[in-house]
């Protein structure tokens, strides 16, 4: 076979797929649960979506490149070691870099084992696919789920806090306590705006590709 | 007992996994097209909460925290192996789901026909796992507070999938702008039943 060059059509097809047409969060509804619980603030955002992005990543290439050597019947059992091996790693890596943040995403780096998405990905993907396409499909989906985070946490934390990655946005004398006129919407730092907020990106994202009913 | 009533009712309306902390979701949607489904898969979800939250409650206990191997010997009580936590958690609920399959399939086959295919679903809903890694968290005190949580966590999220299920299905008969329809709404209305859900916020027993 042709060796194919590493951007090649196909292989950016699977990296920029995922970002918006198949975006695994709005089409696939792959890993909401741990989507929307940690986008009150950009950063503990960002860095739960890079965590995802190199879980998926990695384990993808480990599965794919164990593919042929897995019995069909205890593959779930494989997945689920690996995964869980990775995202331990992961959990060390941020408890000793990035302490804080750690604290905010508490038991939610730990659901990224279950995060559909991770499994979803290696069962649909990485089983049958080579390990250079299977990291690219991997890389993409998960910034395809970063996008979703990022985009919900920044309008929770601007609208929420007013501010973004910490930093205030809307001065502080605008704000009804320093005589100004604004008041920040407490509702949006509450759990369900966050699925209310998704629910909207999903339309808007369904309105664009034209795929309704 | 009164701490233990009071994290039951707390699971169930003010942390409940769905509203609070999105948790279960795939299964959550994928699944909330009927109410019986729903409720079937909603029974097996707070059977293994049940089920795998005390389990992991004894292992963290005496095996994973900070100091808990301090009864096999003096020696092991600087041991702390909590790292370990995620993978024998995980490991816990797979063993588990497979085991309750393959009792429930011998011992009442009407029951697992009516389960049976939830079954292997709920090893990756991440309800269950986010249950034992909760109870973790929290440091709940006794073996009662942990299956009072798992229970109490379980209902909540019976609770909120047949909810959906019930308004998915009256759903089909309204007018739904045309992107909006599936998944688009069902997320909106699950924020106004979470907004619904928050006025428990505050009740105590």
């Amino acid at each position: 076979m042709e060796k194919e060059p590493l951007f090649s059509a196909k292989n950016l097809k699977l990296l920029t797929d995922p970002l918006a047409r198949v975006n695994p969060v709005t089409a696939l509804v792959l890993g909401v649960c741990s989507a929307l619980a940690v986008t009150v603030k950009l950063e503990p955002a960002v860095v739960m979506a890079i965590s995802v992005t190199a879980v998926v990543a990695v384990s993808n290439v480990i599965m794919s490149a164990l593919r042929s050597t897995i019995p069909n019947r205890i593959r779930i059992i494989v997945q689920l070691v690996v995964v869980s091996l990775l995202v331990i790693l992961v959990d060390q890596i941020l408890r000793a870099f990035a302490y804080s943040v750690s604290k905010q995403l508490s038991v939610f780096v730990g659901l990224i084992i279950t995060n559909c998405i991770v499994m979803g990905r290696i069962e649909a993907f990485a089983l049958g696919n080579k390990p250079l396409p299977a990291f690219i499909d991997g890389i993409g989906n998960g910034l395809g789920y970063g996008i979703i985070l990022v985009t919900v946490s920044f309008f929770r934390e601007l609208l929420g806090s007013g501010t973004l990655w910490g930093y205030r946005i809307i001065p502080s004398s605008f704000y009804v306590a320093n005589g100004g006129v604004y008041e920040n919407n407490g509702l949006v730092i509450l759990p369900p705006m966050a699925l209310i907020l998704l629910g909207i990106i999903i339309w808007i994202q369904n309105y664009k590709n034209g795929r309704y009913s | 007992m009164g701490d233990t009533v009071n994290i039951f009712v707390r699971s169930i309306f003010i942390d409940n996994m769905i509203f609070a902390y999105f948790l279960g979701m795939c299964s959550y949607i994928a699944v909330s097209k009927s109410v019986k489904v729903s409720a079937g898969l909603g029974v097996a979800v707070v059977f293994m909460l049940l089920i795998t939250v005390p389990v992991n409650y004894l292992l963290n206990r005496y095996v994973l925290s900070s100091g808990a191997l301090a009864w096999v010997s003096a020696d092991l009580e600087g041991v702390d192996l909590s790292f370990l936590s995620f993978i024998v958690f995980i490991a816990v609920i797979a063993s588990i789901v497979q085991i309750v399959e393959m009792v429930v399939e011998r011992f009442a086959p009407a029951l697992y026909s009516s389960l049976g295919i939830f079954l292997p679903l709920i090893a990756v809903n991440c309800a269950i796992l986010g249950g034992s890694l909760f109870m973790q968290e929290r440091g709940y005190q006794t073996l009662g507070e942990a299956a009072a949580f798992g229970l109490g966590s379980g209902v909540g999220w019976l609770l909120a999938i047949v909810g959906i299920a019930a308004i998915r299905e009256k759903l089909a008969y309204s007018n739904v702008p045309a992107p909006l329809r599936g998944l688009g709404i069902t997320f909106i209305i699950t924020g106004l039943m979470g907004i619904a859900f928050m006025g428990f916020m505050g009740v105590k027993l």
